[in-house]
């Protein structure tokens, strides 16, 4: 297992111009991120639809590359999401996955069969042409350039240490540093998106 | 075709609507009753087909094609409309994602004589709990009213249903 942090340090050195959407990854990524207008940190807008957002903004965007930091618990509640990627196959499509084993955000309740599961056995299997498995951030550190130079749609599961939040939510320090709304706003400026 | 089919909604008539409104993806669960449409739009150059396996998908994928500057309409049936309710509350009405939800009124009878589980008598309801405007089209001559909705989802940035009150025979010949 390693650290999200760490792992987003690492990307960040080879994220070149790509959009990335964190996930619940995002209140590490915002303070690591040097190009914030290419991010787009959504919260949690409904548990289970943030690799078939992030797989239409792709095929929207073809030209662009798309990476996305999805969490094992939000996947597992739209595992079919997995299939309708692996049959468009959208070759600028790049499938993070962090997987902690648990439920983190809620106190930390185990993930069903999370000591056993294999995500990337799963994408393999629903026909990701490729999947990775890395609990070793050395080890990903080495492939994440080959990774990212490959066409997509490519599925990489990794394990993290899980940051288990036992803190009212209202207690919570907030990581947000813009709206949803500005969120929105920015990446369809930089994409050239009219308007909506 | 006979004269009473004629008179029921007709799947070039959809199909005309959505090129009409410039849809560029069609995020899809298909029921039996859609197969002709389906057919259809697998055959139009301009349109893409997402299948998707659970409707709530299909809204979070609406969402992301949206926000990348395409044009989705989601072709779903009340009881999977259900189902997505949360994802249409979250990606459609939080990300203020203008699209139109094409929904299969299945159990629609026009007399409300429905057994208690029926579908039909909770779709309304439901639209109405989340707050999202719907029209009813049955026929042909009530096709104007899908141009309505995708009009009024832009115009909103709001999700707008459109119940289609046609559906054991509608898209079948």
């Amino acid at each position: 297992m390693f650290n999200a942090a760490d792992m987003f340090r690492v990307f960040q050195k080879h994220r070149g111009n790509a959009v990335v959407i964190p996930g619940r990854g995002a209140r590490h990524w915002n303070s690591i991120s040097t190009n914030p207008k290419r991010d787009i940190p959504l919260g949690d807008p409904a548990m289970g639809g943030h690799a078939s957002f992030a797989f239409g903004l792709a095929e929207a965007q073809p030209n662009e590359r798309v990476v996305l930091f999805d969490s094992e618990g939000d996947l597992l509640m739209n595992l079919g999401a997995l299939a309708t990627i692996a049959e468009i196959k959208p070759r600028n499509f790049y499938h993070f996955l962090m997987d902690n084993d648990c439920y983190a955000t809620t106190g930390g309740q185990p993930v069903p069969n999370s000591r056993n599961i294999s995500y990337s056995g799963i994408a393999r299997e629903a026909g990701y042409p490729s999947t990775y498995f890395f609990d070793d951030l050395e080890e990903l550190a080495n492939k994440i350039e080959m990774i990212l130079d490959q066409p997509g749609p490519v599925f990489v599961h990794m394990k993290i240490v899980p940051e288990i939040e036992n803190e009212p939510i209202g207690s919570r320090r907030r990581w947000q540093t813009r709206t949803l709304d500005e969120v929105l706003r920015d990446i369809k400026e930089t994409l050239g998106v009219a308007a909506q | 075709m006979n004269q009473q089919q004629q008179a029921l909604l007709s799947p070039e008539t959809v199909l005309e609507a959505f090129n009409k409104n410039g849809v560029t993806h069609v995020v899809s669960l298909p029921d039996s009753e859609t197969n002709w449409l389906y057919q259809l739009m697998k055959a139009d150059p301009t349109l893409t087909i997402i299948p998707v396996s659970r409707e709530g998908q299909a809204v979070s994928t609406a969402a992301g094609l949206a926000v990348g500057g395409k044009k989705p309409v989601v072709l779903i049936q009340n009881t999977g409309m259900m189902e997505a309710g949360d994802s249409i509350r979250g990606w459609g009405l939080g990300l203020k994602t203008p699209v139109v939800l094409m929904i299969g009124y299945r159990g629609w009878t026009r007399h409300g004589v429905n057994s208690a589980s029926d579908v039909a008598n909770f779709t309304e309801p439901f639209l109405n709990a989340l707050g999202i405007h719907y029209y009813l089209v049955e026929t042909n001559d009530d096709a104007s009213r899908i141009s309505v909705a995708f009009e009024e989802a832009e115009r909103t940035r709001r999700p707008v249903a459109v119940l289609v009150g046609d559906e054991y025979h509608g898209f079948n010949r």
